[in-house]
C-alpha cells in the first residue's frame, strides 16, 4: 500500500493510512529516510489521524523512524494520534519516548516553525 | 401427572376405611386448590402475618396503617404469583415495592424476613387445614414450596436489583459531577479533582482529559490533586500514564496539589518525575502554563 508522501517546503508529509502491514511499515521505513536525503528535508511530519490501532510494531517502527530521520539531521514529529489510540498505547507502555508529538498537522507546522526559527 | 381412580378418600364415614385408593391430582389442581383456600381465608391470615411482622420488629420505620397497606398488596401479589407462575410480574412488583419502601429506610433483611413470615403463616394454615390427610398435606406441600420458595427468592431479588440500580444511578452522578474538564484560557484545560479516585474513576477521568485536549486544542493542562487526600499505586500509575497519553496528543501536562502522600506514593512506584511536570498549588500551576504558552500576566497598572 502507498503512503503518500507530500512536501511543503522543507518539511516531509507523510500520511498513514488505516491498516498498513508490516510490510508496509517495514517499506516506509526505508522510503521516508530516502526521500529526506533527497529532498534534503529538515523534518518530517508523519500523520497517524486515519490510524485506529497501534500495535507494538507500528509504535517501534515509528520511533525507529524517527532516530534514522535523526541521523540525518531532521525532525520527526508524529501527529494525529487519536484520544482512545494514545490511552491504549500508554497501557502497553507504548510512549514513543524522545519522538516529538502533536494534536494534528496544523499543530505539527507550528511546532516546526518555533524550531526552525529559534535555532536559524 | 394423570389422574387415576377417581374414588374420593373420605375421612371418617366409609364402608371400607382401610382401602387407600390414591387420587394423585395434578400439581395444577393442587395448586389451585391451595390458592383458593388463601383466598378464601384472606383476611384472617393476612392479620396474622401483620401480628407476626410486629412481633419480629420488622417494619419499624413504617406506621402500622402502612404496614397493613402494604401487606395487603403483597399478600395478593403472593397468591397471584403462586397461582398464574408469573414470576416476572411478581419480580416487577418487587421493584416497585423496593423503590416506595428504600427511601422509607427499610433494609433488605426485613423485606426478605416479611416474605418468609408469609410462607411460614400460609404454610401453618395448610398444615392446619390437611392435618387429617397426611400425604394430601404432603402433596399440597409439594406443590406449594417450590412456588413459595421461588416466591421469595424473586422478592428478595428483586428487592436488591433495585437497590444496585439506585446505586449505580448515584455513582454515575457522583462521576459526572466531579470530573469536570475546564477551559480558562485558550490551548488551557484545567482538570480539578476532588474527592476519591479509584481506578474506574480515573480512566474515566483520561478518557475525558483527552478527548478534551482534542476538541479545545489544548497545549497545557494543568491537573489539579489539591483534593485528593490519598491515591493507592494503581491509580498513582494511572495518573502517569494519563501524563504520557496527554503528550501523545501533543499537550503538556503539569499535576498541581501534590500532598506529602500522594508524593510519597509517587517516590515509592518509582515515577520518572522527569516525566512529570509538577507545581506546588493550582495558582503556580496556572502561571507556568501561562508562560509556557506565552501568555505574561500585567496589571492594568502595569500595562499603560
Amino acid at each position: 500500500m502507498e503512503v503518500p508522501i507530500l512536501k511543503q517546503g522543507e518539511v516531509l508529509i507523510a500520511t498513514f493510512q488505516a491498516a498498513l502491514s508490516d510490510a508496509d511499515l517495514n517499506d516506509l521505513r526505508m522510503g521516508l529516510v530516502r526521500q529526506v536525503v533527497k529532498f534534503r528535508s529538515r523534518a518530517v511530519i508523519v500523520d497517524v489521524t486515519a490510524m485506529d490501532v497501534m500495535d507494538s510494531f507500528a509504535s517501534r517502527t515509528l520511533r525507529e523512524i524517527a532516530h534514522m530521520i535523526r541521523l540525518r539531521g531532521a525532525e520527526t514529529v508524529i501527529v494525529g494520534i487519536q484520544p482512545e489510540v494514545a490511552f491504549a498505547m500508554v497501557q502497553l507502555g507504548l510512549t514513543l519516548e524522545g519522538v516529538a508529538t502533536a494534536l494534528d498537522l496544523e499543530e505539527g507546522l507550528a511546532y516546526l516553525n518555533e524550531k526552525f526559527k529559534t535555532t536559524n | 401427572m394423570s389422574k387415576r381412580e377417581n374414588i374420593a378418600k373420605d375421612s371418617g364415614t366409609r364402608s371400607n376405611p382401610r382401602v387407600e385408593l390414591v387420587r394423585s391430582e395434578a400439581p395444577s389442581e393442587l395448586l389451585r386448590e391451595l390458592v383458593a383456600h388463601l383466598r378464601q381465608n384472606r383476611t384472617q391470615l393476612r392479620e396474622e402475618w401483620v401480628v407476626r411482622i410486629t412481633e419480629t420488629r420488622l417494619l419499624t420505620a413504617m406506621t402500622k396503617e402502612e404496614i397493613f397497606a402494604e401487606a395487603t398488596s403483597v399478600y395478593d401479589s403472593y397468591v397471584e404469583a403462586l397461582e398464574t407462575e408469573a414470576f416476572e410480574a411478581l419480580q416487577a412488583y418487587a421493584r416497585n415495592l423496593s423503590e416506595r419502601i428504600i427511601p422509607r429506610g427499610v433494609e433488605t433483611h426485613e423485606v426478605v424476613g416479611i416474605v418468609l413470615l408469609l410462607r411460614d403463616v400460609l404454610a401453618r394454615s395448610l398444615f392446619a387445614k390437611y392435618q387429617t390427610d397426611f400425604k394430601k398435606l404432603n402433596r399440597i406441600l409439594d406443590a406449594y414450596e417450590p412456588a413459595a420458595n421461588r416466591i421469595a427468592n424473586t422478592v428478595a431479588v428483586g428487592f436488591v436489583q433495585e437497590r444496585e440500580r439506585v446505586i449505580r444511578q448515584q455513582q454515575e452522578a457522583i462521576r459526572e459531577l466531579s470530573t469536570p474538564v475546564l477551559q480558562v484560557r485558550e490551548r488551557l484545560l484545567i482538570l480539578p479533582i476532588i474527592g476519591v479516585i479509584d481506578p474506574q474513576r480515573a480512566r474515566q477521568l483520561t478518557e475525558q482529559l483527552l478527548r478534551g485536549i482534542r476538541t479545545n486544542r489544548a497545549k497545557v493542562v494543568v491537573i489539579d490533586i489539591t483534593g485528593v487526600a490519598a491515591m493507592d499505586v494503581t491509580v498513582a500509575n494511572h495518573l502517569v500514564q494519563t501524563v504520557e497519553a496527554s503528550r501523545l496528543l501533543g499537550a503538556t501536562v503539569i499535576v498541581t496539589g501534590l500532598s506529602p502522600e500522594i508524593a510519597q506514593t509517587l517516590v515509592t512506584i518509582g515515577v520518572d518525575l522527569g516525566k512529570m511536570n509538577t507545581v506546588g498549588d493550582l495558582q503556580g500551576g496556572i502561571e507556568q502554563a501561562e508562560r509556557l504558552l506565552g501568555y505574561k500576566v500585567v496589571t492594568l497598572a502595569e500595562s499603560r
